[in-house]
């Protein structure tokens, strides 16, 4: 901990002295943060405008951007809530920025192109897609250190780790497969066949159900995942709307399994579905082309990118109602909140 | 057009060479595998064509299109490898569509049930016919002629190249969004490039262009590449679009490349050209990077160190189709397969940012056209606001209620 304090730090001064005119900016910032701050703060990648997009959901406003590497997509915070993971696709990296001063401290060994990946429950592994060699990298996140790597399908893109945090479950685009990998061999265990091109997939939270969407085959697939075996699958009818343009990507869950709420892409609505019955409840109208999303830590929110039409949209998750959307940057694809 | 191949490439040789090597590494490879392994044999008839162009750019390679099907037999393998099937490439050179009927019977023997074609109308047709006593499926990929999916259709041929009428409906939507609808139409003296011109002006009428006038430009043959040539087409393409009506763009039919490349900022009024040079419209271009196509893209150029073309494209949708059908329905066997690929479960994701499925009247894929300016992708087609009852990728081309297809 204190080594990385150390280095952010080192980081600062180097940045200070490179470019004098970001001192005031970075005081700033520092005093600003230096106050109590009790607002819940959202990360949202901008894949276009290669930036992060802070949103504090107390002002219900976009208070900072981050600028970041080329063509940032997948995002998480650390556990600890110190450090926004960024997928730099373009870059062949996975930028880190510290939360507290919105400064980039470094980065992690991706591979090439990563675009999705995932932290596992400790918060100490992450398992990134490279999606051009067809490839699962699996990086120490404390030593920045590639640790191996996973021959799996076509195009690998969607990341879960099941709660035990003993089963990485990959997703490939092309081969549209799942493919489930012992995390402590690393090997692939088993595959399951999915609709045309699967990009996500999310696990309850107590283990007992996965969920993954099928973009081009424009279904929710819902796995179990002990037997590795389809449980069933959801199907999306919006009147007015051709089945093409129904294309499900993120995939967010609640804590108590009860609600899952599935972007639908170019279709601009996020689906409600019933976590035990699996019926989609409703529809709610957001943005254009929306991506992936997260849950604010009580829950309260969902906010997901909207990745067309530059905004977030806020969803109140008890009423289930769309309230609000945000600007954020240019081409927003994830949204990440940190836990405090 | 989607046919012809663009960017060949100046290392034309190398390719081939790598080709050679890739086989000869893919064979030693099939031998590792353990017998457990369904295998699945497809089949590749090409017909030596016209290298022709008017750019150098443009010029193809000598694995256009058979480097695509590579590229999807690693895809289906990297897949098989999951559900123990293993695809295997058989390639098959004619020089003459008398040849076709050979090749297809020999594939038929080497134990291939479907066959991907990169022929003209007549070798299509040949092959079918070969292919109907053997039981095999023929994937056209080069032709684009309308009349193989209409009164020369055949219920074992599934068309995976689109058709000159779908090209310029995907144009032509665009041209009217952009509200250019005033056409000077400059067509060749060849037959494709009339069949084209056909085209076009069937999509004028669909979706409200008018063909303000129409020209000839007539091939008096000649070399495409001179030391000076340039010269004399500085002042040959003014004179060819003097004096025309008032217009807002010129759309060019020129399927054989003789003049089409030339009319971009040499007209005499300045207008933009679109069709054959400008704005054209394609299956894919290597410039092309929606819809996580950057990743085939890459695993292309890294494959074969080249770009991807159009042909290249529809060859690798086309041994995918065979992929996805394989994955899907477990098996290797063709009926299976072939009954999976006619339903209405059927769908391939090919970076088009929609599913791709097959017309069930003609066996077409339906698919977006994509419109490219020689360096970016422009725009997407179908266009907003063109409906459609069923899927909005029926906009674009001959519908089911005009074909004249009678599948047996």
């Amino acid at each position: 901990m204190q080594t990385q304090l150390a280095r952010v730090v080192r980081r600062l001064g180097a940045t200070v002295f490179r470019q004098t005119a970001g001192l005031g900016f970075g005081l700033a910032i520092l005093t600003l943060l230096a106050t109590p701050a009790l607002a819940f703060l959202a990360f949202v990648s901008n894949e276009k405008g290669n930036s992060v997009s802070v949103v504090d959901t107390d002002k219900m406003e976009t208070v900072a951007a981050i600028p970041t590497g080329q063509r940032p997509r997948g995002i998480a915070v650390s556990h600890d809530g110190k450090f926004v993971f960024v997928a730099l696709g373009d870059d062949d990296t996975i930028q880190v920025i510290d939360t507290a001063t919105f400064k980039s401290v470094g980065e992690l060994p991706s591979g090439p192109d990563p675009e999705q990946f995932a932290l596992d429950p400790s918060g100490k592994t992450l398992y990134v897609a490279n999606e051009n060699d067809a490839m699962v990298t699996i990086i120490d996140v404390d030593k920045k250190l590639a640790l191996g790597q996973v021959s799996v399908g076509v195009e690998p893109e969607g990341m879960s780790v099941s709660p035990d945090s003993k089963t990485l479950v990959c997703t490939s685009e092309t081969t549209s497969m799942a493919h489930f990998i012992d995390t402590s061999t690393h090997e692939v265990v088993g595959n399951l066949l999915l609709g045309s091109r699967p990009r996500f997939s999310a696990f309850k939270s107590d283990g007992s159900e996965l969920w993954a969407t099928s973009e081009v085959g424009g279904e929710l697939a819902i796995i179990d995942p002990r037997t590795r075996t389809l449980k069933a699958r959801v199907r999306f009818e919006i009147p007015g709307l051709r089945s093409e343009m129904i294309q499900p990507v993120g995939v967010n869950l609640t804590r108590d399994g009860k609600l899952g709420f599935v972007s639908l892409g170019p279709a601009n609505r996020v689906a409600v579905v019933d976590g035990v019955t699996h019926a989609v409840i409703k529809y709610l109208l957001v943005g254009q082309r929306v991506w992936h999303g997260d849950f604010s830590p009580d829950e309260k929110y969902l906010l997901v990118a909207n990745g067309v039409s530059n905004d977030v949209s806020v969803i109140d998750v008890a009423s289930q109602k769309v309230v609000k959307s945000i600007q954020v940057g240019e081409l927003p694809w994830g949204v990440a909140f940190a836990p405090n | 057009m989607a046919v012809k191949g663009r960017r060949g490439t100046g290392l034309r040789g190398f390719p081939l060479f790598l080709l050679w090597l890739g086989l000869a590494a893919f064979s030693s490879a099939t031998a590792g595998f353990s017998e457990d392994l369904t295998e699945i044999r497809i089949g590749y008839v090409h017909a030596a064509s016209s290298k022709a162009r008017l750019s150098l750019m443009d010029v193809p390679a000598d694995n256009d299109g058979f480097a695509g099907a590579q590229l999807a037999i690693d895809d289906n393998n990297t897949t098989g490898h999951f559900v123990k099937q293993h695809y295997t490439l058989i390639d098959k050179t004619v020089r003459r569509d008398d040849d076709i009927a050979e090749a297809v019977g020999a594939l038929a023997d080497a134990g291939a049930a479907f066959v991907v074609v990169d022929v003209d109308a007549d070798g299509v047709l040949k092959a079918a016919e070969a292919a109907k006593p053997r039981g095999l499926t023929i994937l056209n990929v080069g032709a684009t002629d309308d009349r193989l999916r209409e009164e020369d259709c055949r219920s074992e041929v599934l068309h995976i190249a689109p058709t000159r009428s779908m090209l310029a409906d995907g144009l032509a939507q665009y041209l009217v969004w952009k509200r250019w609808r005033k056409w000077l139409l400059v067509v060749g003296s060849h037959d494709s490039d009339k069949l084209f011109a056909d085209a076009l002006r069937r999509s004028a009428k669909r979706f409200g262009a008018k063909v303000v006038e129409e020209r000839e430009f007539k091939d008096t043959g000649g070399a495409r590449r001179t030391d000076s040539g340039i010269v004399e087409i500085q002042r040959q393409m003014p004179v060819l679009t003097q004096g025309a009506p008032d217009y807002d763009v010129l759309v060019a039919a020129d399927e054989s490349e003789v003049f089409a490349g030339y009319l971009p900022y040499r007209t005499w009024d300045p207008r933009p050209v679109a069709g054959s040079g400008g704005l054209e419209p394609t299956t894919w271009d290597a410039a092309f990077d929606q819809w996580g196509a950057v990743q085939l893209q890459s695993r292309f150029v890294k494959s074969f160190r080249r770009l991807m073309t159009p042909l290249d494209m529809q060859a690798w949708t086309a041994v995918r189709l065979v992929g996805e059908a394989a994955a899907r329905t477990n098996s290797a066997d063709p009926a299976k397969l072939i009954a999976f690929v006619k339903s209405p479960d059927f769908s391939l994701a090919a970076f088009k940012g929609r599913k791709l499925t097959l017309r069930d009247w003609n066996l077409q894929l339906r698919q977006p056209i994509l419109l490219f300016d020689g360096r970016n992708t422009v725009s997407v087609s179908p266009q907003e606001g063109f409906l459609h009852q069923s899927s909005e990728l029926d906009t674009l081309g001959v519908d089911r209620p005009e074909t004249k297809c009678k599948l047996n």
